[in-house]
């Protein structure tokens, strides 16, 4: 249990633990939560009462979901995020709702998340992977015209996108609370392009799953998709071939990104934007620090830094995996 | 494996930080949270000063300062994180780490950062471990609610936590009928290639979601026959003593003096 919890943890790396954000970054991404969550209340309150049951237990289902893992490489194991699965099984506003639900509760029951980082954490993991997954997943589904492998593809890319989106989004709260830009970026970006695939893959099964066994279930996408041609499009090879190609995106998407890094958007913005942040608030607080890395300086570094940064990270994290593993686990192994 | 058992963090003990009322203890909780999220790197004695009300607190709860501190090691993955401010934050370099073409500086002021975010996140897990060890789930729910979290919130957390220990046993199940399929040689992994494992998934992710959907009809349907009318009623809260008012003022003031010494000393 220790080493699942460990390595959901490490693979995910998303439950910002209280500590890391500064006050202002915290409450800020409150205000933006309790918004979201308010028009998403307002909403879901104009369907039928038997919703609250449904999200209710839908939450809890996202939860014990989330423990349905597979091992991928080494001690980490590829398992459900659920945002843009929520979004697109109940829609995105209900879909946020139960997010929301799933990441207080980890954050209440495990610890799993801080308490004053919760309104961060579930912008990021429930607000944004909904808002993605519905706003990117329905419209590419409609767009297929019925064909399986729409549905597939659709699914696959908003899985993905909803966990980088939401690996985006943490790395821009840790870096405006202080931590080097230069490090968290390509680290939580890199490892969660991989994650992603995870994500997208299980979301895919999932939906095609109970498009075909239960369409009833869920009017919106039973109405776009063909249930037969589906249940005949998901073979093993269908899975293998989305894999390989999600793969691949993966990999050159993170070969490219320090690159493009280089070249003045992403960080250089946050990097103007936090420096517009902490001018506006230097009488109060002196904690934030500039951007230099001390000795280094150009593209190079920063690359290097972000690469140097998420090794010794992995190590470090990997060391410790197996350590616990080896003092856990010393008979033959289960898989997962 | 009894992970069912190990999901609820209530502790039951009879003390007095159990006695109070949750509304107290939750608002307590996130001032103290949010007061060292306040308090600037570095100073070690506001840090020391919360640590101390905190675990006088721990100590009055008779639920154990071992388990408080054993399960506040939760995050500790994520501290890993932190470990990069030491040689990205500028300041008086301490250490040179030569690695190759270019050279890692350990500064003061990182150390000083690192040390900052560790202790703040040890500290506040801790204090939401005390906060859900002596309180019960449900007295957290009326708290909430009656802090003005939306009725349907409450009762979607009230579903998601009264049905989490029957999905889970579930997804247990599920787990356990694979591995039972699935015989692994000892250093082989089971299964086939990372798509095969996928698909195995893809059925136990599918049909944990239909049996969830099937139960919450279910359960709609028990609700309605017992005259659910999509309104969830309660007794309105009882307005808080004098005395639990007196020290969730005493509290926030002293937390808020902490806070106003660390900055202007």
């Amino acid at each position: 249990m220790l080493v699942q919890a460990l390595g959901q943890a490490m693979a995910l790396g998303m439950h910002i633990p209280d500590g890391f954000l500064s006050a202002p970054v915290a409450l800020l991404w409150w205000v933006l939560t309790v918004a979201a969550l308010a028009v998403a209340v307002q909403r879901v309150q104009g369907f039928d009462e038997r919703r609250v049951p449904l999200m209710g237990v839908m939450a809890a289902f996202i939860f014990a979901a989330q423990m349905l893992n597979f091992p991928v490489l080494g001690g980490t194991s590829g398992h459900l995020l659920g945002g843009a699965l929520a979004a697109l099984l109940l829609g995105p506003w209900a879909g946020m709702l139960v997010m929301a639900c799933v990441i207080a509760l980890q954050a209440l029951l495990f610890q799993d998340g801080g308490l004053l980082a919760l309104g961060a954490n579930i912008f990021n993991m429930g607000v944004a992977t909904a808002l993605v997954g519905h706003g990117v997943g329905m419209p590419l589904i409609r767009a297929a015209g019925g064909k399986p492998w729409g549905l597939i593809a659709a699914g696959f890319v908003a899985a993905w996108l909803s966990v980088m989106v939401a690996a985006f989004l943490t790395s821009l709260q840790l870096a405006l609370s202080g931590l080097a830009p230069a490090v968290v970026f390509p680290a939580m970006l890199f490892v969660h392009a991989f994650i992603g695939i995870g994500e997208g893959l299980i979301t895919v099964a999932a939906l095609a799953f109970v498009a075909t066994t239960r369409p009833d279930l869920v009017p919106a996408l039973a109405d776009s998709v063909d249930a037969s041609a589906l249940g005949r499009a998901m073979s093993r090879g269908a899975m293998l071939t989305v894999t390989l190609i999600g793969l691949a995106i993966a990999v050159g998407l993170t070969l490219i990104s320090p690159l493009a890094s280089v070249h003045p958007d992403g960080l250089e913005r946050v990097a103007e934007d936090h420096g517009f942040i902490e001018r506006a608030r230097d009488p109060l607080y002196n904690l934030l620090p500039d951007y230099t890395i001390p000795g280094l300086d150009g593209p190079l570094s920063t690359i290097l830094s972000g690469v140097i940064g998420l090794l010794i990270v992995f190590a470090l994290a990997y060391g410790i995996m197996l350590l616990i593993r080896g003092r856990r686990e010393p008979g033959p192994k289960t898989p997962g | 494996m009894a992970l069912t058992s190990s999901l609820d963090p209530y502790v039951d003990r009879d003390s007095p930080v159990h006695a109070l009322d949750a509304r107290v203890k939750l608002l307590l909780t996130l001032a103290l949270v949010l007061a060292l999220a306040l308090i600037p790197a570095g100073r070690w004695s506001a840090m020391i000063a919360i640590a101390a009300l905190l675990w006088w607190a721990v100590l009055r709860s008779a639920v154990g300062p071992g388990l408080i501190l054993r399960r506040a090691f939760i995050a500790a993955p994520f501290a890993l994180a932190a470990l990069t401010l030491v040689v990205t934050r500028p300041g008086a370099p301490l250490l040179r780490l030569p690695l190759g073409p270019l050279t890692l500086t350990v500064t003061d002021a990182g150390l000083v950062a690192f040390a900052s975010v560790i202790l703040k996140t040890w500290l506040s897990v801790q204090a939401a471990l005390l906060l859900m060890a002596t309180s019960r789930f449900t007295e957290v729910l009326g708290a909430l609610r009656s802090l003005g979290l939306p009725a349907v919130l409450v009762a979607m957390l009230g579903f998601a936590y009264r049905y989490l220990f029957v999905l889970v046993d579930e997804a247990e199940r599920l787990l356990r009928a694979r591995d039972s399929r699935a015989a692994a040689l000892p250093g082989r992994r089971a299964g086939g290639p990372i798509a095969w494992r996928a698909g195995v998934l893809e059925g136990m992710v599918g049909t944990l979601f239909v049996r969830a959907y099937e139960r919450s009809e279910r359960i709609h349907a028990a609700m309605l026959s017992r005259s659910y009318t999509g309104e969830f009623r309660s007794f309105p809260p009882r307005s808080l003593t004098t005395s639990e008012q007196g020290l969730l003022i005493a509290g926030a003031a002293l937390l808020a003096a902490i806070v106003w010494l660390a900055y202007w000393r």
